[in-house]
């Protein structure tokens, strides 16, 4: 089985967002780029499907500049079998051209299983995973919390507010991965080395007309810090009467 | 000119985020033009002529058994037919899990611009620009939209419904859509609800986390109780939920639920930085921690220094006798 797994490099979740010279785009200084974590749970899914089948192949994909290889690598460490590098100069295409440029390339392919995580912690727009699935006419089932795979379908659970709809999909299909479906593993030392050897096929892609149009970025007002109303539990009546007089939230 | 909305429907009922998305569309409808017209999808009318006090001069219901559940295929179909009837500026959506999953699809269907979770949509020189955070709040971006209809989804409780009681009626039409019976590829079997009765972090008003200062899962019945009084839902920190206390569905933060509840109470949490991006936009926080330098004092409205294992259950008692007093 074919499957592959659509991967971002993304700013690590610690880091201290700063807005760069250009007022739009996250200032890159000390910036510690990692594997989106959201896509780690897809490419650990992936990974255990294909080592209970004990066949297959687990290929990554991404889109992006030239720094994205560093992120590959540690996809291909983790132990994916190759991967793809969709070549891109363009800085923050909008979630519908990479869900074209993504689906040009899957198609001819034809994975059983296309997977994402089900949002980049970036941008926050959860889109391309549900819009690939869209242009490649698959079923999608995004924010993935548990998945069997059962023949030629799987049964995945999917997160809603309140509780999980429990959804039959037949493979082909595009996934998109929730934290809490498994447990990723660490690339081991021998996966590593043996990530270095192997191949990253390089492909120029051009990118269709954007639908957004990104105007700026700027940082929330700070929230001020407020007043610590008290100590212990004799700060415990005054507590509840700020929220009920003044805050009115009680 | 119109403003197209996606109206969501669960068990026979239509969702309070849609009214929300009603709301906004109406305070757009001024400078976009309107009117505001509903689409929605749906087994039976889940009583959408109640939707005029909402906002909407119009429903479309596109109607079959299969749309009981979220049916991904058969509502892609019946909004873009919804857009291809009425020909509207701009398509709103909830950015709740129906909305972000059905959203990207007929932005990808239609060929434009989505931008999804957005938490302020405003109207310049005619055009709609809309603000969304991103790295899970910890900034905003501004966008705008090259082609229309301009697709938004917004974010659960950032928008108010309109405070209608004109008793205007909307008007229901059935919207006819080609849906192919054939066994869809993707199928809901069920629904399986968590906490009966409980809104989802998402969509409550009331929000208490509990973190690693409760010292172990045995201890967060101090954190329910406490959010039973305040008739709220229980969240937790990512290093609570990392360890096995909580399912993920309560992490509050950048790998979690980013949240705006009307008050948030942080009891022994300490405040990361990726904890406090998807909390900071709640209006009220209250921040309950032993140690005075916690970094989420910083961001709370109201403190209280001491010990969870006294101040939760006394804070707790107050509120009850509160409530008793009506």
């Amino acid at each position: 089985m074919l499957q592959v797994v659509c991967i971002k490099q993304v700013a690590d979740t610690e880091t201290r967002v700063r807005v760069g010279p250009d007022g739009k785009s996250l200032d890159p200084t000390g910036v510690t780029w990692i594997l989106n974590p959201y896509d780690e749970f897809a490419l650990e899914q992936a990974l255990r499907i294909k080592e209970k089948l004990g066949a297959g192949e687990v290929v990554v994909m991404s889109l992006g500049g030239t720094q994205v290889p560093t992120t590959i690598r540690s996809a291909l460490a983790m132990g994916a079998d190759r991967a793809i590098h969709l070549k891109t100069e363009i800085a923050q295409p909008d979630p519908l051209v990479v869900s074209q440029a993504l689906a040009a390339e899957l198609e001819p392919i034809a994975p059983q299983i296309v997977w994402f995580g089900k949002q980049a912690v970036d941008d926050d727009q959860a889109q391309v995973g549900p819009m690939v699935a869209e242009l490649l006419g698959l079923p999608c089932v995004s924010v993935v919390a548990s998945m069997e795979l059962e023949g030629s379908r799987a049964i995945v659970e999917r997160e809603i507010e309140g509780g999980r709809e429990v959804v039959e999909v037949e493979l082909p299909a595009v996934l998109a991965a929730d934290k809490g479906l498994n447990e990723p593993r660490y690339a081991s030392l021998k996966g590593i080395m043996a990530a270095k050897k192997k191949p990253i096929e390089e492909k120029s892609v051009v990118l269709g007309e954007p639908g957004l149009e990104l105007l700026s970025m700027a940082l929330p007002a700070a929230r001020s810090a407020g007043r610590i109303v008290g100590s212990g539990i004799e700060g415990v009546p005054e507590l509840v009467r700020v929220l009920r007089e003044e805050a009115k939230v009680i | 000119m119109s403003i197209l909305v996606f109206v969501e429907q669960r068990d026979g009922a239509v969702r309070s985020v849609s009214r929300e998305a009603l709301g906004e569309a109406s305070r757009l409808a001024g400078a976009l033009g309107g009117p505001v017209v509903g689409v929605c999808a749906a087994a039976a009318d889940p009583g959408l002529a109640g939707l005029g006090e909402a906002g909407a001069a119009e429903i479309l219901l596109a109607s079959h058994p299969a749309f009981r559940f979220y049916e991904p295929r058969g509502y892609v179909q019946a909004v873009v037919a919804a857009v291809e009837r009425v020909g509207p500026q701009a398509v709103i959506f909830a950015a709740s899990s129906m909305g972000r999953d059905l959203a990207p699809r007929v932005a990808a269907r239609l060929g434009v611009g989505l931008a999804a979770d957005c938490t302020g949509l405003s109207v310049e020189s005619g055009r709609l620009t809309a603000t969304r955070p991103v790295y899970a709040g910890k900034a905003a971006q501004r966008v705008g939209f090259r082609r229309a209809p301009a697709m938004v989804s917004l974010r659960p409780k950032v928008f108010a419904p309109l405070a209608g009681t004109n008793g205007q009626a909307a008007t229901v039409t059935p919207l006819p859509i080609a849906y192919d019976e054939a066994a869809p590829k993707a199928r809901v079997r069920e629904v399986k609800a968590a906490t009966a009765g409980k809104p989802d972090l998402t969509e409550a008003d009331i929000i208490v986390s509990g973190g690693r200062g409760l010292k172990g899962p045995e201890n967060f019945h101090l954190v329910e109780a406490l959010a039973t009084a305040l008739g709220g839902t229980v969240g937790a920190s990512r290093a609570v939920v990392d360890a096995g206390w909580r399912p993920h569905a309560d992490q509050v933060g950048q790998t979690g639920k980013t949240v705006s509840p009307k008050l948030y109470v942080a009891v022994a949490i300490s405040g990361a930085i990726q904890h406090l991006a998807g909390m900071s936009s709640s209006r009220c926080i209250v921040a309950i921690n032993k140690d005075p330098d916690a970094p989420i004092f910083k961001v709370a409205d109201f403190g209280l220094v001491g010990d969870a294992f006294e101040v939760v259950p006394a804070f707790t008692e107050a509120v009850k006798k509160l409530n008793a007093q009506g």
